[in-house]
């Protein structure tokens, strides 16, 4: 009982916010005005001119890597400074939460970049990556996947977008025992929710460049749940007339994307919770592992960036993290902050360094350690 | 919070499983080794003149095409099969309106006389107003609960890995595809995912008994119990407390999104893999890519008293129905399953030396394969390919 009072809160803030809009005549301005405001980040700059960001070291490798990514960002110049916080979680009313002065600072920036965090074991926690994106209502979780080219695998040339729901479906935590032996586990789908990331994966395919956004259903078994995001979807596209919208079973995607991921290439691909969960990382197989890959976790009022990996804690400490599955994700943090140009420097000169296999990590058959790495690229730029 | 309708559905629900959770039980409670269970379990369909009586629905799609191809096959070969031919479709325009339902429970009764089938995959419709999938209800009807898919890399077809050998077992019969869903106020829709222990324990029973009767080493099972902690924990933790019964064999668990991973880079650490519904759907055609499609992946799904075997990577092929290209491999290896299931090895094993024979030339392909062969000049090589070894 007491998990399905926890959606009834979003339920009705969602009936609450969803009334001024059917009150006022939908004009396309009024829509816009709308679409415009998901997800869009509102920073400040400081006296110095800089964009403050808080970070989130994380745990094992991640204070190895969070080093790297500052050494190559003050050699790039970028207009960031960093304001360090730690989450580590503390019980607030017999739940698991984040200190209050990670959350203000979270809040007041309105982005982060977060290195991994161990999930800490033991019954009733709740893992603290669920918790920030609890907190923060970070409802899109989006994962590019681009081949490197210093890297072989069977696959060549993969440059992937996915985005996942990331509050609800499968996920929404809603589970109970019936009788001994008997469970039920909820997948919650609403149209607030669906709507939501969907408005968000179209406005993310134009400002990508992608002209082609499909939608990973399994309506055919699931006809309510996945019909609704399935509806939603067409409904979304009509907003977006630029945007070539279809939609494809899940079945059909994972046997596509395992046989060929080239297609893939011109489209953001958008799907609930755990479907993305699941062809996020499996993309990530495709190009390597999450080493590699980035994540963003978007939301209305901050966005999160982090490292999707695990903390490495056999590794911790020895100078041989790579760094590159963080530094991407800032990428991604700085095209979000509308910091293009670095980004693209950047990016470029970790790209070469990658390519060129001088400079790898252990982790890529290298044996570079961490700041030989990090040198690597600050050399490149 | 829960409308009264959708109360009683839930109660519904919890009923449901529990009916069955005492044959169930039943089943689950044998004491026998693991090897005498499975014997025990293997039923003996009766022969008619002696011939086996098998029911074959060629489904929707390419079915019709594979379907005659099979049949073509196994009557050059002799093989001792009268087929019980049985025309049902998912698609809303294929049959007069009310003989879809009909010709569903026409096929179940055939196949609950039979105990055998051999099956194309039926076509299920988005739409919400749409029937409900007959592959999942048939499953459902016959408690066929065992779905295998054989996932290896077939001699001479090139994919991008080597080395593949695994077998998937999926849970067919609750888990996502309970079809339990209802709308607590418009705009929010639950979807139940149910899990029971009755039903997880005799998917991990199959699991092992599978492993050790076809000599396999290791089986891991995927879940996802990090997030839903109660459903694919009971499901994670019923595997690893039978598992202890099965000190030969190596078992571990994963995470399903790090097994999909691991599927597209590492999939040779992978032997037997059992699993809930909807996981299996994702790696069988994770898994199906890897060794070269949806066409030469063979499959079956097992129950106490029935076996429909069918393709293990359940794809309609829609987009190149009656267009004679697509690929029999996948029914026909499944049908030298049935026949090995019957105690045929002879046949089964004179059938699938030519099937892969021909593909190893390599001359004669259909399109999936990177050939430009036909169904029918295919068939046709496998034929020759037969007369040949004689």
């Amino acid at each position: 009982m007491f998990a399905l009072r926890a959606i009834a809160v979003p339920a009705q803030r969602q009936a609450f916010r969803a009334a001024p809009r059917a009150a006022v005549t939908l004009s396309l301005q009024n829509q816009r005005l709308y679409s415009e405001k998901v997800a869009k980040y509102e920073g400040k700059k400081d006296v110095k001119g800089n964009y403050t960001v808080s970070l989130i070291e994380g745990d094992g490798i991640g204070p190895e890597i969070a080093v790297a990514v500052k050494d190559i960002f003050a050699a790039a110049k970028t207009p960031i400074s960093w304001e360090p916080i730690n989450v580590d979680p503390i019980l607030k009313d017999g739940k698991t939460a984040i200190p209050d002065d990670a959350i203000e600072s979270i809040k007041r920036n309105k982005i982060a970049l977060k290195g991994p965090l161990a999930t800490p074991i033991g019954k009733g926690h709740v893992s603290l990556n669920l918790t920030l994106r609890r907190t923060f209502n970070l409802f899109a979780n989006l994962r590019p996947c681009r081949s490197v080219a210093g890297y072989k695998t069977p696959y060549d040339n993969v440059d992937t977008v996915l985005i996942r729901e990331n509050t609800e479906g499968e996920y929404s935590g809603i589970e109970h025992v019936v009788v001994d032996g008997v469970v039920q586990s909820i997948k919650l789908i609403t149209r607030e929710a669906s709507e939501r990331v969907l408005r968000f994966a179209f406005q993310h395919a134009r400002s990508i460049g992608r002209k082609k956004v499909r939608v990973v259903h399994k309506a055919t078994i699931m006809k309510m749940s996945d019909g609704l995001f399935l509806q939603c979807a067409h409904n979304i596209a009509k907003e977006f007339p630029d945007i070539e919208f279809d939609a494809e079973l899940l079945d059909n995607t994972c046997l596509k994307m395992t046989t060929d991921p080239i297609p893939y290439n011109d489209k953001v691909l958008v799907m609930p919770n755990l479907y993305g969960d699941i062809l996020s990382d499996m993309c990530a197989g495709l190009i390597g592992g999450l080493g590699l890959t980035p994540s963003g976790n978007i939301g209305d009022e901050c966005s999160i960036f982090e490292a999707v990996h695990g903390s490495a804690p056999d590794i911790a400490g020895k100078g041989l993290a790579n760094p590159t599955a963080l530094l991407l994700s800032s990428m991604m943090m700085l095209r979000h902050m509308s910091l293009n140009e670095y980004a693209d420097r950047i990016e470029k000169a970790a790209f070469a360094t990658l390519a060129e296999g001088k400079a790898l990590t252990g982790d890529l058959g290298g044996k570079a350690s961490t700041k030989q790495f990090t040198d690597a690229i600050i050399e490149k730029l | 919070m829960l409308s009264r309708n959708s109360a009683q559905r839930l109660l519904r629900a919890a009923a449901q499983p529990s009916q069955r959770l005492n044959i169930a039980r039943g089943f689950a409670s044998v004491q026998d080794t693991p090897a005498q269970s499975l014997q025990a379990d293997i039923f003996k369909p009766t022969k008619y003149g002696g011939k086996y009586t098998v029911t074959l629905i060629p489904g929707d799609g390419i079915g019709a095409e594979v379907a005659e191809s099979v049949k073509t096959i196994f009557k050059a070969d002799n093989v001792p099969v009268t087929w019980e031919q049985i025309e049902v479709s998912g698609l809303s325009d294929a049959t007069p309106t009310g003989r879809t339902e009909e010709a569903f429970a026409d096929a179940v009764a055939s196949l609950k006389r039979n105990k055998l089938g051999l099956k194309g995959i039926l076509h299920t419709p988005i739409s919400r107003s749409g029937h409900q999938s007959f592959n999942v209800a048939m499953r459902q009807e016959l408690d066929i609960y065992a779905s295998i898919s054989l996932i290896k890399n077939i001699p001479g077809l090139k994919t991008r890995h080597d080395g593949i050998d695994l077998a998937i077992i999926r849970e067919n019969t609750e888990g996502e595809y309970s079809g339990l869903e209802h709308q607590s106020v418009p705009g929010v829709v639950e979807s139940l995912k149910i899990i029971t222990r009755a039903k997880s324990e005799r998917i991990a029973k199959f699991a092992f008994s599978f492993a050790l009767a076809n000599h396999r080493k290791k089986v891991t099972c995927i879940h996802k119990a990090n997030i839903m902690k109660l459903a694919d924990g009971l499901f994670r933790n019923t595997f690893q407390s039978l598992s202890k019964q099965y000190p030969m064999l190596e078992c571990n668990d994963m995470i399903v999104d790090n097994a999909s991973m691991q599927c597209v880079s590492k999939p040779q650490q992978f032997d037997v893999m059992v699993m809930p519904n909807l996981y299996g759907g994702i790696l069988s055609n994770i898994a199906a890519a890897l060794v070269g499609g949806p066409g030469v992946v063979p499959g079956c799904n097992m129950g106490r008293d029935v076996a429909v075997f069918e393709p293990g990577c359940r794809h309609v092929g829609l987009d190149i129905k009656g267009k004679d290209q697509a690929n029999p491999t996948a029914l026909l290896l499944s049908g030298t399953m049935l026949l090995r299931h019957l105690g045929l090895d002879d046949h089964a094993n004179r059938i699938s030396n030519a099937v892969y024979s021909v593909i190893a030339e390599g001359k004669i392909r259909t399109p999936d394969m990177g050939g430009n062969a036909t169904t029918h000049e295919f068939t046709r090589a496998i034929l020759t390919s037969m007369e040949n070894s004689l």
